[in-house]
């Protein structure tokens, strides 16, 4: 079996489990936003149970209009605090401990290895890179999730990823899941699971992983799962996780097909408007004027990430005209940042710093796009109007890119920048 | 169960930020979220869709994000049946779960056109566009969605089972 059947077996009590397979599996964690979680209560209550199936397996994460952008987004999370409170969820998050909920929950040692997780939220998948099976969901199975800790799942099949090599520099887990995105397409992974293995694995720090594990949801995938290493646990283990449950895929596990990937080949990668797959080398962006730059969101808002765009921005400023929004994407990553003087040197160039937020990514608020303005974004997604009017434009790419291109105040490879 | 009514066809692709965007995401009010479904995508779709029309789109059909407000404002606009070649999963997973009825059939989702007439006989999977004659066979559900579809979504068959 596969990395992802084996979890899915264990948590359906089956001994062993087949792509296509239809099953019920126990959750270990289900995951709300500000958004999603309103629809899902609503829901809950028509469920005729009194309460939810476990407290404390129940994370309510109020990120994407907090702090309250109007008043209905402040009514929205007036539902869930309430909520949170009359059913006493241990793991609900205010605003002053809230992040972006993807960074927060492995942050806070929520999630481990060997888990089975669902969010109402399609970036959920981003815990595969603890070797955790979780994936995104709607509200409507949130609320079942709730209501008796189990979901219903096909079985996936998988495509493995087979990286080799290093990451050259200044490349990082961005450039590497758009280059996939861009070679698969948006749909290359629809309805399958995404299993990285291979030696190229031990190159990559645990908030690359994180990276490309977020965005596996952007090649249509219900998963992308890492194998458990030493720097897993390590993770693990600081953030005081759970005992982690490791699952290896056996060697006779059956993929669709198997892709190889040699890092050290991945240039910085920008994808354009309007879909992830529509990538190209950084380099080719030199004509393309950017009035903003977004650098945050559950993709890359991590320390490592704030600290590769102060590399960057680091006695530098800002192109004149354009506007750099900073936005770490929780409150440990922000004091960290504030620590280490990156916020020194992000607004002596000229840079916003801003509260945790989902806020830009998604055209809620603290960044909204005007008809026919372009943002460089290391967000995940570059829909029509995904960040403001239907005539603005987002390229989404790595850290780096985007700190180097809010210097020159074009579409910038990082490389060619130092 | 069946659904009868004139297509509005859409491409490949086409994302939950389309269908209903961010920016209306701070309600949950169904017909709130119908007032604004597919507004970035086409402007004049609220004005014209009718009770029992349905939407062809391509591959991918409800990309992007988990919203389930999306198939909710598709279903609350008045739209009987999506039929796609194929769907995001999440997308896929929310219309069964709120039962909005979706068919997987790529011959269909190819050829059919916007304004077609077409009709569409769930039990069996056919689909016909009654504007050319030609009929389409979709792909079955799996019994177990079937029993979800047929309990009216995942609310009643947790209550009837769990």
């Amino acid at each position: 079996m596969t990395m992802t059947e084996k979890i899915l077996a264990a948590a359906a009590g089956e001994k062993e489990v087949h792509p296509g397979q239809l099953i019920m599996a126990d959750l270990d964690l289900v995951l709300g936003n500000d958004i999603t979680s309103p629809v899902a209560i609503k829901e809950f209550h028509k469920f005729g149970k009194e309460h939810v199936f476990d407290k404390s397996k129940i994370a309510l994460v109020p990120d994407h209009f907090t702090p309250n952008k109007d008043i209905k987004a402040a009514e929205q999370c007036l539902c869930v605090r309430k909520f949170a409170k009359s059913e006493s969820i241990k793991n609900y998050f205010e605003v002053g401990e809230v992040g972006i909920e993807h960074a927060l929950l492995p942050e806070k040692g929520l999630v481990t290895a060997g888990d089975v997780v669902i969010g109402a939220d399609s970036h959920t998948c981003t815990y595969g890179a603890l070797g955790t099976f979780s994936t995104g969901v709607g509200s409507t199975d949130m609320a079942a999730g709730m209501a008796i800790g189990k979901a219903w799942f096909k079985v996936p099949s998988a495509i493995r990823f087979n990286l080799v090599g290093k990451m050259g520099p200044r490349v990082s887990g961005k450039d590497v899941i758009l280059h996939i995105i861009g070679k698969i397409g948006v749909d290359g992974a629809l309805y399958k699971a995404m299993e990285f293995t291979g030696p190229g694995i031990m190159n990559l720090t645990m908030d690359d992983r994180f990276t490309i594990s977020n965005m596996a949801i952007e090649a249509g995938a219900k998963c992308g799962i890492f194998p458990v290493d030493e720097r897993t646990l390590a993770y693990l283990k600081e953030s005081g996780a759970k005992e982690p449950k490791i699952f290896e895929a056996d060697p006779d596990a059956e993929y669709e097909k198997t892709i190889d990937i040699d890092l050290a080949d991945i240039p910085p990668t920008v994808a354009y408007p309007h879909l992830p797959e529509n990538t190209h080398p950084a380099s080719e962006g030199k004509d393309i004027a950017i009035d903003q730059v977004v650098i945050g969101s559950c993709t890359n808002g991590r320390i490592s990430d704030l600290r590769a765009a102060a590399e960057i921005l680091a006695g530098k400023h800002v192109h004149e005209g354009v506007r750099c929004i900073i936005i770490p994407a929780t409150q440990k990553i922000w004091k960290e940042a504030m620590h280490e003087g990156l916020f020194d040197i992000f607004i002596d160039a000229g840079c916003v710093v801003s509260t945790p937020t989902c806020g830009p990514c998604l055209g809620g608020y603290m960044g909204i796009l005007a008809k026919g303005e372009r943002c460089i974004s290391t967000t995940n997604r570059n829909f029509v109007g995904r960040m403001g009017h239907t005539e603005s434009e987002v390229y989404l790419a790595s850290p780096y890119t985007a700190a180097a291109s809010a210097v020159t105040g074009r579409i910038t490879d990082p490389e060619d920048f130092v | 169960m069946n659904a009868s009514g004139r297509v509005f066809r859409y491409g490949d692709n086409i994302d939950t930020d389309v269908i209903i965007p961010a920016r209306y995401l701070n309600t949950s009010d169904h017909k709130e979220l119908a007032s604004h479904c597919m507004e970035d995508i086409d402007k004049d779709f609220v004005k014209n869709v009718k009770p029992g029309d349905i939407i062809v789109g391509g591959r991918n059909f409800g990309c992007g994000s988990s919203r389930e407000h999306a198939p909710i404002a598709i279903k609350a606009s008045g739209i009987s049946c999506v039929i796609a070649s194929t769907f995001a999963r999440i997308f896929y997973r929310n219309s069964i779960n709120i039962g909005l009825p979706i068919l997987e059939c790529d011959e269909a989702s190819r050829e059919i056109k916007d304004g077609d007439s077409v009709s569409v006989d769930f039990s069996s999977g056919t689909i016909v566009d009654e504007t050319t004659g030609k009929t389409y066979k979709a792909e079955p559900f799996p019994p177990f969605m079937q029993s979800l579809i047929q309990a009216g979504g995942l609310a009643e068959y947790i209550k009837e089972n769990y």
